[in-house]
């Protein structure tokens, strides 16, 4: 069956270590001494913060507001008492404003009651206002408010949801995990959104290495609507919302455009748990399953940790690091961010924390660019990464614009590829962000 | 929790395996059958050619090179092995190192090392030689009797004439066929097998085959241009066979002279061949074409090296008219929307 999958061009098949941690059920790692949570979790603009310090929280309370239309509330994930509001390292590598929360040891933890209409009793319209009161942002990596998402713009109807359970990062198992475990959430949020979209298709895609999580959202799925799955090849960066619509539809969102542009809308399967979640018993987003993985950590598995637990609270509860411990990173070894300290708290947006090892991570030295070409066969934008490497190296960034630069995701296929070690995506992160500050300038 | 040190890098923070050094020396693995084959029809004076012309690589790399342990990454060593191998085993032993050092000098260093150069080095050496040295060049031993006889004048000085003996003077297949007198078809069964005259590695065209479709499957060459450039070679030279212009059966074509090396090692080296695949069945397709109306028309008996570095020179031409599309930039509206 594997032979005649839909697939997008290029991309790259980096080992997938997903057997550290796939078969392991997720456990609720117990609540810290204290939680950090950042005013900023999401795309767009920082919350407002609403607490002062001395401030008594319950689980499940609003303490920041959104401040704008992409914006998004953040909610206390456990009871205790606001200490401080004050800059905290941040997984970003940056310090941000973030209110510390002092986690009562004596509280049950249960969250404060909360009233929700019943989703299919209220105006599709109050569907999204009730997933942006609830602080929902896409769990796929990049933390977009979903309730934005879910209000495409008047001339561009989307018409078919697909919901993406392709987990294509290495070692992370925590979509795979939720499949697994809350289908019936799952398909419960797929029904959600469909509703507050006024459409009836959806498709889940999933890659062929999770063949349990095919067949029990396959079992689970409502005979009422027109909701499939389709398998997928197993190549990296399936799960990038451009390559899963190309693959599942065959359009190809402009580049630019959004993938409303072509009548389509990406959530991922945790999203729309979550969003279930929040209809089922009033529980906004405080809270998610996490892969803790790699050959750094002595006991990989998958845990429920509520947002703002520091990373060295989730490692002591993992059994602690291992002796050739040599990085730690937030997301999938692809796309993910180096942590610098063990202080930064996990966020909305932390799908897997990763322990490598010194072999799991180490590189080579870099030699020069030997114009082999498989950066450009790899590129799943179809860009030529090695022109703008050897543009960024100059420093003519103005070239890079040129020649495509903007359509780069960072999806880091050009660096996992080049026999020469160079830093390709590395370069072009650099280059988006001097960019900018040009532009700004 | 005792002090730990972790690092601070950029993703992609996993990297595949593969890197430059290994494909370098993968390559020089995959010709060490051509070498042997060498060795075994030409006797002692195939291995001093090859290590005269790889001397003057690797020495020239060493003192000029642009990096620290620039020798470490191979790429030297296969400018020396791929010159050797299309030098006449009865080569003076100071030319072929000479045409080492103009290779790795004028070649590659000239233009900042490794990955900068414009031509192929090691046919630049030989490009180098052939105007220099013409007579020496293009001078094939005949097989002797005896396997440990020199098959020339190796240790001729500099720059005295060697001495050639006519009696020891072979024709190539090609050379046979275009400008003898008497012109004899060589079965391609020979060519293939190797057991004719000319350059060192030209010879053995079936163990060519066998390391580039090694390397092909490795991913350590492009089989892109190697296939463009047969199927060009096949192609074009069967028209000009069928229409009576040409004396070389595509068949014959295909399996004389230095066409596989020049297919499987030279038009393939990464840094002076197109970078999109589209590019390189441009860059082959050109060769191809060259390649026969050199053989037929030209001059001289065999066209390949002339071809590749003619096209080496469109590289940057070819590499501007074949960038990939960008992904959302259909060509069809239809493709948008499907």
């Amino acid at each position: 069956m594997s032979g005649r999958l839909p697939s997008f061009r290029n991309g790259v098949h980096p080992p997938e270590h997903k057997e550290l941690t796939s078969g392991i059920p997720s456990r609720r790692l117990p609540f810290p001494d204290e939680i950090i949570l950042p005013l900023s979790q999401h795309i767009g603009r920082p919350a407002e913060a609403l607490v002062k310090p001395g401030d008594r929280v319950e689980r499940g309370d609003v303490i920041a507001k959104a401040s704008g239309l992409i914006s998004s509330r953040v909610h206390s994930s456990a009871a205790g008492t606001v200490k401080s509001i004050e800059q905290w390292p941040h997984p970003s590598g940056t310090m941000q404003p973030s209110v510390r929360i002092e986690v009562d040891p004596h509280s049950t933890q249960l969250q404060r009651p909360r009233l929700v209409p019943h989703w299919d009793e209220v105006p599709a319209e109050q569907l999204s206002e009730e997933i942006s009161k609830a602080g929902i942002v896409g769990l796929g990596g990049a933390a977009f408010p979903s309730h934005v998402k879910m209000r495409p713009p008047e001339d561009q109807p989307v018409d078919v949801l697909i919901v993406n359970g392709s987990e294509c990062e290495p070692y992370l198992t925590s979509d795979h995990r939720t499949m697994l475990e809350q289908p019936e959430y799952v398909h419960q949020g797929i029904r959600i959104v469909l509703r507050a979209l006024g459409i009836e298709r959806a498709v889940i895609g999933i890659e062929l290495n999770k063949p349990d999580a095919i067949e029990v959202m396959r079992k689970t799925a409502p005979t009422d609507l027109d909701v499939s799955v389709q398998p997928l090849k197993v190549k990296y960066p399936q799960g990038a919302e451009k390559m899963l619509i190309k693959t599942v539809t065959g359009r190809e969102v402009p580049s630019g455009k959004l993938p409303s542009a072509v009548g389509a809308l990406v959530q991922n399967v945790a999203t729309t748990a979550s969003i279930a979640r929040v209809f089922d018993t009033g529980e906004p987003l405080i809270e998610r399953i996490m892969t803790v993985s790699g050959r750094g950590v002595k006991q990989p598995g998958n845990w429920l940790i509520p947002f703002g637990t520091k990373l060295r609270d989730v490692i002591d509860a993992c059994g602690g690091m291992t002796e050739d411990i040599a990085e730690i990173v937030f997301g999938g070894p692809m796309m993910g961010q180096s942590q610098a300290s063990l202080d930064v708290p996990v966020l909305k947006a932390t799908g897997g924390i990763l322990l490598l090892s010194r072999d799991e991570c180490k590189r080579q030295d870099i030699l020069p660019c030997i114009r082999c070409g498989k950066c450009i066969d790899a590129c799943p934008v179809y860009l030529n990464p090695q022109l703008m490497g050897a543009l960024a190296r100059v420093e003519r960034f103005e070239e890079m614009t040129e020649n495509n630069l903007g359509d780069c995701m960072l999806c880091g296929c050009c660096s996992f590829v080049c026999p020469s070690n160079i830093p390709l995506s590395q370069l072009f992160a650099m280059s988006k962000m001097q960019l900018s500050r040009m532009k700004a300038a | 929790m005792n002090e730990t040190t972790v690092k601070i890098t950029a993703a992609p923070h996993v990297r595949s395996p593969e890197s430059t050094t290994r494909i370098m020396w993968s390559v020089v693995l995959s010709l060490v059958p051509v070498i042997a084959a060498s060795i075994f029809f030409f006797g002692p004076s195939a291995v001093l050619v090859l290590g005269a012309s790889t001397a003057g690589c690797l020495l020239t790399e060493r003192l000029f090179g642009t990096r620290r342990d620039s020798i470490a990454d191979g790429s030297a060593v296969i400018t020396g092995l791929l010159l050797g191998m299309c030098l006449p085993a009865g080569i003076p032993l100071w030319m072929a190192f000479l045409g080492g050092v103009f290779g790795v000098a004028f070649g590659k260093l000239i233009f900042g090392g490794l990955g900068q150069n414009v031509f192929n080095p090691a046919l630049l050496g030989r490009a180098f030689l052939q105007a220099a040295f013409p007579v020496a060049i293009t001078t094939w031993p005949v097989r002797g009797e005896n396997w440990w006889a020199l098959a020339g004048d190796n240790f001729a000085l500099p720059f005295m004439t060697p001495t050639v003996m006519d009696a020891m003077t072979g024709a190539t297949p090609l050379g046979i066929l275009k400008f003898s007198d008497d012109p004899v078809v060589t079965p391609v069964l020979n060519l293939i097998l190797g057991s004719t005259g000319g350059s060192l590695g030209e010879t053995s065209a079936g163990l060519i085959l066998a390391g580039g479709i090694y390397l092909a499957i490795r991913g350590h060459l492009n089989w892109h241009i190697p296939v463009s450039i047969l199927l060009s070679v096949f192609v074009f030279s069967g028209i000009f066979y069928a229409l009576g212009l040409s004396p070389f059966s595509p068949w014959f074509m295909l399996f004389s002279g230095g066409l596989m090396l020049g297919a499987w090692y030279m038009a393939t080296d990464m840094v002076t061949s197109p970078v999109t695949n589209r590019g390189c069945w441009v860059f082959g397709a050109g060769i191809g074409l060259l390649v026969v109306i050199i053989r037929i028309w030209g001059g001289l008996p065999e066209g390949v090296m002339y071809a590749i570095l003619l096209m080496n020179a469109l590289v940057p031409f070819i590499n501007r008219a074949t960038q990939p599309r960008k992904f959302g930039s259909a060509r069809r509206a239809a493709e948008t929307k499907g």
